[in-house]
């Protein structure tokens, strides 16, 4: 019926467009993880004539349960955007690196290149090769490709993320926060938020947190911003930043002298009433005294250490039927050695901690300090939760159920990215604890493989002999000292690693210290490198500390001509930032184009529940000569004959990725593999078993997901549970079954302070060292202000400056992503209106903010939503002009800005000259939120421009155009799209 | 009879734009589409997206609130847009309620843009057409869909599960319960559009903690001896009164 009554609103006017309206194309719907974060959901991908018509998220999935976020949702531009590169690429002879003079060539011209650089570095001095990597979760491939290289110069990005996060807790309890474990909002009744950047976790904690708010829970955030997880808090706690530590002292202090603790659980889960030697006379200063016990077979840390029992009022072996220890208290041995229980230790310790100290420093009134610790202790000792669960402890004693104090925390960079970072977190880890709170209903859950034994048994060599030409590493290149003759040092003490991880400078630096690899290799300090390779890692931009600089070191050249670091390599999809300075450039497909997997062997995606692995598998074909970095690691490891690769004929074992992933086990026979889900031959076994031909098919018909569901009596109490850690070894996650105690006292602290001392049984540190292991390898949480901060003229530069990670967006991922640039296409300053107007600065003002490193011009916004000594930005928006194939004249240049230039990656020279990594003194952890900076208004006349700016980069061979209008119609390609 | 709509709960929404993408790539390939993007790579970017979300910052600091503010079209009980519309492209439908556009009747005049007071209405600068939010109309009767997969993308998506989505007539339904036990409110009600979304505003939870509460006869410190005592040498009245 035609409509000519214009204002009618009846609907019994048929439409002429057909709301409904189907198109006829071919659909099918394909099952596959997202990576459009590092989160991992499980998506189906809807294809219409092969198109990407809409991806959603997987409802049979364990992680997201269906749901997906911006990102996830946006994967069609990613997948179509013009930025994506399409084959390989060599520097044109004779143009500069940094011009974007590229040439298309073959993968075979590129392989051969690559076989005869790196097989000759294999051969004369494998170090020469350094392959550093953006991503965490493929780690146990690229490792084991640089340990069966033979370099020990090899990490992922953790040190320059979150790696005090992973080492402070588990160094403490065994576990830690993300994939490792986290707060349990289910039973939860108070949550307490502290110090996240917005981003990890991301669905599953939007997940959980809105059904913890929905169900009545208390959710308290303490963080200098309010944004995103903070929005929706109970109440904004606003904290100066650096300052946690301070906080969670004032916490402790606060609960131990109200006996707000639970006493239960520090006697028999953690090491609180172990007596520790006070002579300072002793070698064993410091150390839990130990008594001769029946030795144990395999054993990590035995039960050898003494209580002091307050029924017979006498020393006994830990755990001693019917012993209850002292937790305060001095006592003396028979040999006349003065003893204290590690728990007075901490009470000592905290005693100057007051609620009035870290006001103070926080700037959190001490009154609130009070109450939150009131609100801690008296949710975790007055809202119990029992859950009728028998299960055997580690001690053979029999529990009837399983008890929670519902108390919880979460806690991310915020409180990692400082260079007192580790010790904060311990002081987190210890909080947790003595609210009894660990692996426990309602508080902190660990996900398999862990908990692991305290450090986890994964080595690094300790000698540069473990380095020889055409021989595997002896040893891993990353892996958890626990004492100092675990150090990767030469005879003399200096590091054996380009980034100087595992040495006395930074010995805890478990995940590697990739920001300072491009300083130290250009530099030539500790030695100089030939090749280096990077994957997923934008280098020359917003991974790095120092970008500026690290554009120069990348370009610069030695008197001969060459470049200082002599042959770069760059694997990426996108055409980044960091791909300008490759000499060869491999193009990498999208996630959605490749077979993956998140392996128990890497960071897999367990629940607390039980483990879980997953699997990517290719929905769509190849784009161009993309190719899967995992292919081009296999090809590469199989040309240059890596054992693992060849068999003993030199015969290639694996076709490629995906039979290397089914066929591959840790030993012949250990039925360790990369996947844990169908293995044996027909599928039946779960965990370990021998190679299944048919597992990813299996993977396949599985939503691509394995979810390993324990029995309820193994999910909780893990550290102690014998169920579990017998099921646990049983399974080879770990290799003992002992239980892991928590290290509320740290003797491998104290283990670095007394070879620092000049005393205990290890290697000792060079003089030079020796002050500085001492101070910070204190065995109990202490405070102290970030190391740059010490460093910096305050009242010059007032201010600290940092980012916060938008939801919307992932790093530097998606500024290509047509859709998403749209909701963050540039970034803001955000200043307190107060501080701003102090500043003469108005909103949406130019604005400079300035640090001793460099200075930034930017865009000024007003907030009441930042406390006042803090301004900060949304993290890796800002772009360079023409990269990531947007218009030179896009907002991301033109207005966005990167905080990083106001940031350095090593700290003054010391008074001996020396110049040490801007990053915590014990993990190496990258200390990007200590910067301090001030703030002026931009003058008349000025541009209208973010500076500092870089000459545009240039499209290369096989990227697409980008188009002037995207109306992109999945199926139908007519958006320009292709 | 039946009126759909969504009720957006703000006290969980942490304001991650999954319902805008999400919203963005079904309805781009789908019966309203394409969605179309100007300068995608360029300078500016803009383009058409049925949902946005806003974010306000309430109060000074300290005492302020960061508010998440999801907005697309209201789907009024009585829309301002449909009278005004010259050609009839702006009508609601009987059967549900739901407002939509008549892309092939759209002249592009932008009078619903003028009449509607919550700028719901997104004018496509490509097919010049005026398009907006469906409720996602092309699956929510989708029998070949699976029933949980019968909802707005924005819906499906959102993982904080902010949005709920019923018929707001129905007692029963989800949306009705949620407005009348959760303090559901419509925007701006004194224009008389009797909006069908409905928003659910902050819940704040608190603890009370009794000064009692902290002292316990169960206090550890007992345990260890070290409740805090007075001296041996402080006085006390034992030591002068004599009777």
């Amino acid at each position: 019926m035609k409509n000519n009554n214009p204002g009618d609103s009846s609907s019994t006017i048929s439409p002429l467009h057909d709301p409904f309206a189907k198109s006829d194309a071919k659909v099918e719907v394909k099952n596959t993880t997202c990576y459009m974060c590092a989160c991992r959901c499980g998506i189906r991908v809807h294809l219409r004539d092969g198109e990407v018509r809409y991806i959603d998220g997987n409802p049979d999935h364990p992680l997201n349960n269906g749901v997906i976020c911006a990102k996830g949702s946006s994967g069609i531009m990613k997948q179509y955007s013009p930025a994506r590169l399409t084959k390989p690429l060599r520097r044109k002879e004779g143009s500069e690196r940094g011009t974007c003079e590229y040439e298309e060539i073959s993968w075979d011209e590129t392989f051969s290149i690559l076989e005869k650089r790196l097989g000759h570095l294999r051969a004369t001095d494998p170090k020469k090769f350094a392959l550093f990597t953006g991503r965490d979760q493929m780690q146990a491939l690229t490792g084991m490709f640089a340990r069966q290289f033979g370099t020990p110069n090899y990490s992922a990005h953790g040190g320059f993320c979150s790696v005090n996060m992973a080492a402070g807790m588990i160094y403490t309890i065994g576990g830690s926060f993300w994939e490792f474990g986290g707060p349990d909002l289910e039973r939860s009744k108070l949550f307490i938020m502290i110090g996240t950047a917005e981003d990890h976790h991301s669905n599953p904690m939007k997940v959980s947190l809105a059904k913890f708010k929905r169900e009545g829970g208390r959710f308290i955030t303490i963080n200098p911003v309010r944004t995103g997880y903070s929005a929706i808090a109970d109440e904004w706690v606003p904290i100066r930043p650096g300052t946690d530590g301070a906080l969670l002292l004032a916490l402790i202090h606060e609960l131990i002298s109200l006996g707000l603790y639970d006493r239960e659980f520090l006697v028999r889960y953690t090491n609180s009433g172990q007596l520790v030697n006070l002579d300072d006379k002793h070698d064993e200063f410091g150390m839990f005294v130990r008594t001769e016990v029946p030795k144990e077979e395999g054993c990590y840390d035995p039960q050898n250490k003494l209580w002091w029992d307050r029924n017979t009022d006498k020393p006994v072996v830990t755990h001693t039927e019917g012993a209850d220890p002292y937790l305060l208290g001095e006592f003396t041995l028979s040999d006349g050695v003065k003893v204290k229980p590690a728990f007075q230790l901490l009470q000592d310790r905290v005693k100057e901690y007051t609620p009035e100290w870290a006001e103070q420093i926080t700037g959190i009134p001490a009154e609130t300090i009070r109450r939150l610790a009131h609100e801690m202790g008296i949710t975790a000792r007055d809202q119990k939760i029992e859950l009728p669960i028998a299960w055997t402890d580690s001690w053979g004693k029999e529990h009837d159920t399983v008890t929670g104090n519902p108390v919880s925390f979460h806690a991310m960079r915020g409180l990692a990215a400082h260079s007192n970072g580790f010790q904060t977190i311990r002081a987190l880890s210890i909080l947790m604890t003595l609210l009894g709170t660990i692996d426990r209903p309602g508080g902190f859950r660990h996900k398999a493989p862990f908990p692991r034994p305290i450090p986890p048994c994964a080595r690094t060599p300790n000698t540069p002999l473990a380095i020889k030409p055409n021989t595997p590493l002896d040893g891993m290149p990353l892996g958890w000292p626990s004492d100092p003759d675990d150090l990767f040092v030469n005879p003399d003490g200096s590091p054996v690693r380009i980034d100087k991880a595992f040495s006395w400078e930074y010995p805890l630096s478990v995940h590697g210290m990739m920001h300072n690899v491009i300083t130290n290799a250009w530099r030539g300090d500790p030695y100089k490198i030939d090749t280096l390779l990077l994957f997923m890692a934008n280098m020359a931009w917003n991974s790095t500390m120092n970008t500026s600089e690290v554009r120069m070191m990348l370009t610069d050249k030695e008197e001969s001509g060459e470049y200082k670091i002599p042959f770069i390599v760059v694997c990426d999809a996108f055409h980044s930032e960091t791909t300008a300075f490759a000499d060869l450039i491999l193009p990498d497909t999208t996630y959605l184009e490749r077979h993956d997997v998140m392996s128990m062997l890497d960071r897999p995606i367990s629940e607390f529940d039980g483990p879980v692995d997953s699997v990517r598998i290719p929905v769509l074909p190849v784009t161009g000569d993309c190719k899967p970095f995992q292919e081009v690691l296999i090809e590469l490891g199989t040309r240059l004959k890596f054992p693992a690769f060849v068999t003993k004929e030199g015969l290639r074992k694996y076709r490629n990725y995906p039979d290397f992933i089914v066929n591959w086990e840790t030993e012949p026979g250990s039925g360790i593999g990369f996947l844990s889900g169908w293995r044996g031959k027909g599928g039946e076994k779960s965990m370990i078993g021998e190679p299944n031909p048919n597992q990813w098919e299996m993977y396949a018909k599985n939503n691509c997901v394995h979810h390993h569901v324990l029995p309820r009596s193994y999910q909780y109490m893990r550290n102690w549970n014998q169920g579990y850690l017998e099921w646990s070894r049983s399974n080879r996650i770990t290799r003992y079954a002992e239980p892991i105690l928590i290290h509320l006292y740290s003797e491998v602290l104290q283990k670095f302070r007394l070879a620092a001392q000049g005393r205990g049984i290890t290697r000792q540190p060079p003089a030079h060292l020796a002050k500085r292991i001492e101070t910070f390898f204190d065995p109990l949480p202490f405070y102290y202000e970030p190391l740059e901060v010490q460093a910096t003229d305050k009242l010059k530069y007032p201010l600290t400056a940092l980012t916060q990670r938008p939801m919307a967006m992932y790093h530097s991922w998606d500024s290509q992503n047509a859709w998403l640039r749209q909701i963050h296409a540039h970034n803001f300053m955000y200043v307190n209106a107060l501080t701003a107007k102090n500043a003469g600065i108005g909103d949406g003002e130019w604005m400079w903010a300035e640090s001793q490193w460099g200075k930034v011009r930017c865009l000024a916004r007003y907030s009441e939503a930042v406390e006042p000594g803090t301004i900060w930005t949304w993290n890796a928006i800002g772009k360079a002009a023409g990269a990531w194939n947007l218009a030179p004249d896009a907002n991301e240049s033109q207005k966005g800005f990167l905080l990083n230039h106001l940031i350095t990656e090593e700290l003054a020279a010391d008074v001996h000259g020396k110049r040490f990594s801007n990053s915590d003194p014990i993990t190496g952890q990258a200390a990007w939120y200590d910067v301090r900076v001030r703030i002026y208004k931009a003058e008349e006349g000025e541009p209208e421009q973010s500076s500092p700016q870089f000459e545009p980069m240039k499209k290369y061979p096989g990227m697409k155009e980008h188009p002037s209008w995207l109306t992109y119609f999945g199926g139908k390609m007519r958006g320009g799209a292709k | 009879m039946t009126q759909l709509a969504l009720v957006i709960d703000l006290n969980v929404c942490v304001g991650c734009h999954a319902c805008v993408t999400s919203c963005k790539e079904w309805n781009t390939s789908g019966s309203a589409g394409p969605l179309c993007d100007e300068r995608p790579y360029g300078a500016d970017p803009t383009g058409t997206f049925f949902n946005r979300v806003q974010t306000f910052e309430i109060g000074h600091f300290p005492n302020s609130e960061t508010l998440h503010f999801p907005k697309s079209c209201l789907h009024c009980e009585d829309p301002p847009c449909v009278p005004v519309c010259p050609t009839g492209a702006s009508y609601k439908r009987k059967e549900d309620g739901i407002v939509l556009v008549d892309y092939d009747k759209c002249i592009g005049c932008k009078y619903c843009t003028w009449a509607c007071p919550y700028g719901a209405r997104e004018f496509d600068e490509k097919e010049k057409v005026m398009k907006k939010c469906t409720l996602c109309v092309d699956r929510i009767y989708d029998m070949s869909l699976a029933e949980v997969d019968r909802k707005p993308s924005c819906v499906k998506a959102c993982p904080t599960s902010a949005r709920l989505f019923g018929d707001i007539h129905d007692p029963e339904s989800v949306v009705s319960k949620a407005i009348r036990e959760d303090g559901g409110y419509a925007l701006m009600p004194e224009w008389g559009t009797h909006p069908s979304n409905h928003y659910l505003p902050r819940r704040k939870t608190h603890l009370k903690i009794h000064k009692d509460e902290l002292e316990r006869a169960d206090n550890p410190l007992k345990v260890d001896g070290h409740l805090p005592k007075p001296g041996l040498g402080e006085s006390s009245m034992d030591d002068v009164s004599a009777w």
